[in-house]
């Protein structure tokens, strides 16, 4: 492999360590803040991703075999055209705003619930969108997928340069998300999250609404996962209900934040690079090292070994107290 | 009420639906005894149940496809079965393995928690890890693609109303009600059988009374994970073949019972079952049956919206 090619390999890798970043972000919402445990990342991904990705696709061609009716055709969409690509920044919206419409009625029934019961509707989720955009021929042309999906900017440079293009696209977003959720968690609204996550009933007691933080802090979560699935959508340029496999879409992504550090938001950051980096580099270990299913093994080992070994990952959480408060004791879980 | 409803839709179905949707009931309630009962005394959402039953389908591939074969036993099927004696040798031998390998797991891990006394989530989020490894594990052992346990007969009963059913479904059935009845012996009448529901009801006071916390998760997991392979099991000869996703995908059938009927009850549990397998069978009559998994889930959303405690969990 000469130079370019490993430059070319490397943007490649820093663009989806940068899409799955947001997701960890975003499950960082969700579990390490609030301790929602949502196992249906995969859900969130796919409808984030067709989202953007049938807003933007220009109508289907019936001579191409496509037997989708609906696009939105926004790429080429005279109204958005304000000079840049506002049809994109619209398409991440879109895809935000319908995670959010999921995620709120579903968290309204189970979120006053036990906690685990977010669990499984969550999986309901991922399993009932899966089935949707796989059936549903007429909506994304079900198993044969959905392609020609429009490139950022993609007039600007040729087509063998996007991902060059691409990658300060998904740091920017990086960027405004990370900024966005620190700023929310560090404001007194996150410092309920944390107390709702460690005591829901001391919160509950101190007059806080438990079920509304909640609630607030799924759909928030939701949403920025939304926006990873949009992402994803432009930067491979073809989706099938089988992109959203389980492991790819939700497991893989566990792992990341558990390894960085749940509640720490430079540890998602950094649990999707280390955790992609190691995902990405053993496929080129020799035999059966390099096998899907035996990194499968190792992702769940993973997880456990965290879970037992180093709760906190590799940055652990940011102990904040108030200045000036004294050092508060350490007190057993539990 | 919903009762009420069911029995009125009962004349515009088909039968054969009903009897099919019966025979995935005995597979579900299977599986939602264990993890009802896991739930109630461990507190835990056990996410890797559903690879229990993979693993426990695979370790019975293995002894009925593969090793006994390979001892040169001749299969032959069993009357009008489509499996051979070689799986009645295998069931037992897959239970033992899988409740062997669930004990060990919570030795070496879930233990390690409890006692360290963290939140209870974390220690369903460790399960989610073991049900990924697991499910590695089986692909590393026996591949990703479908298999199939050896096929010894075709037949199909024609009963009146139209309903036909392959005789493994009968076996399902009295596979199904003979370990629902062990279970209920073994709950009601057995020493450990009251300690783990005197565990469930009130841990603290179950400890103080002298009732050892550890054996009693020990059996749990035994008695779930036995349960739990023997419906993998069964879910492999219902569907006929064999894909390591399979427990994982039956998760949602699994919990939405163990929700219907109230967390920790087994009787519950069998009854969310009842309904879950016969609405997921029967809902195909008007919606695409890809969508079954999605019926469940909504049947379940709607159960939660009206009695969150499910049907007969405590009321308050």
């Amino acid at each position: 492999m000469d130079l370019l090619g490993i430059v070319d390999y490397l943007v490649g890798f820093a663009i989806m360590a940068g899409i799955y970043a947001v997701f960890a972000l975003g499950l960082n919402v969700h579990w390490g803040f609030t301790g929602l445990f949502n196992i249906g990342i995969a859900g969130f991904f796919a409808l984030g991703a067709y989202t953007a990705a049938l807003l933007t696709t220009s109508s289907p061609d019936a001579a191409q075999f496509e037997d989708f009716a609906f696009a939105g055709n926004w790429s080429n969409l005279p109204l958005l055209d304000w000079g840049v690509d506002a049809w994109y920044v619209m398409g991440l919206a879109a895809a935000a705003l319908c995670c959010g419409l999921v995620a709120l009625p579903v968290g309204y029934v189970t979120l006053r619930l036990r906690d685990d019961y977010l669990a499984i509707a969550t999986l309901g989720i991922a399993e009932t969108v899966r089935l949707v955009f796989l059936n549903e021929k007429w909506l994304a042309n079900g198993s044969k997928g959905l392609y020609r999906i429009p490139e950022f900017l993609g007039d600007v440079v040729s087509p063998g340069a996007y991902d060059y293009l691409y990658l300060p696209v998904v740091l920017v977003v990086l960027a405004v998300v990370f900024v966005a959720v620190q700023t929310a968690v560090r404001s007194p609204w996150g410092r309920v999250l944390r107390a709702i996550r460690e005591d829901e009933t001391a919160a509950a007691a101190s007059g806080k609404d438990v079920f509304r933080f909640k609630l607030q802090a799924f759909v928030l979560g939701a949403m920025i996962m939304g926006v990873g699935g949009a992402l994803f959508a432009h930067h491979v340029r073809f989706l099938a209900p089988i992109t959203f496999d389980p492991l790819l879409a939700t497991f893989v992504i566990w792992a990341m934040l558990m390894v960085g550090g749940s509640g720490n938001n430079w540890g998602a950051v950094l649990g999707a690079f280390v955790v992609w980096g190691i995902w990405s580099g053993t496929q080129f270990l020799p035999g059966p090292l390099g096998e899907p299913s035996f990194r499968l093994f190792m992702i769940g080992v993973l997880i456990v070994s965290v879970i037992v070994l180093r709760p906190g990952g590799m940055l652990g959480e940011e102990r904040r107290t108030a200045r000036g408060a004294p050092q508060a004791q350490a007190v057993g879980e539990g | 009420m919903l009762v009420a409803l069911l029995a009125g839709l009962l004349p515009f179905v088909k039968m054969s639906l009903v009897v099919n949707g019966l025979v995935l009931a005995s597979i579900i309630g299977l599986g939602a005894i264990g993890l009802t009962l896991i739930y109630g005394i461990l507190n835990m959402a056990n996410v890797a149940h559903g690879d229990y039953m993979t693993l426990g389908a695979y370790v019975a591939l293995f002894f009925a496809g593969t090793l006994i074969p390979a001892l040169g036993a001749e299969g032959g099927g069993i009357g009008p079965f489509t499996f051979g004696y070689p799986l009645l040798v295998a069931m037992p031998l897959s239970i033992a393995a899988v409740a062997a390998f669930a004990v060990a797991v919570d030795r070496l891990i879930y233990r390690r928690l409890r006692e360290r006394g963290v939140n209870v989530v974390l220690v369903s989020m460790a399960s989610l890890g073991v049900a990924i490894a697991l499910r590695g594990l089986v692909q590393l052992i026996w591949s990703g693609d479908v298999q199939r346990l050896p096929r010894e007969s075709r037949e199909v009963w024609r009963l009146p109303m139209d309903v036909r059913v392959p005789p493994d479904s009968l076996f399902i059935a009295v596979v199904a009600i003979a370990l629902v009845a062990a279970t209920y012996l073994v709950l009601s009448r057995t020493k450990m059988g009251k300690a783990m529901r005197a565990t469930a009801d009130n841990p603290d006071l179950a400890l103080v009374s002298g009732i050892s916390t550890q054996r009693v998760i020990q059996w749990t997991w035994v008695m779930g994970a036995a349960l739990a392979a023997t419906a993998g099991v069964l879910l492999a000869v219902f569907q006929a073949n064999i894909i390591p996703i399979m427990g994982w995908k039956f998760l949602i059938p699994l919990f939405a019972a163990v929700i219907l009927g109230g967390v920790g009850s087994p009787y519950g549990a069998l009854a969310g079952a009842l309904i879950i397998g016969v609405t997921m069978e029967v809902s195909t009559q008007w919606i695409n049956p890809s969508y079954k998994p999605a019926a469940a889930f909504a049947l379940m959303l709607l159960v939660l919206l009206m009695r969150p405690r499910g049907l007969f969990g405590p009321r308050q």
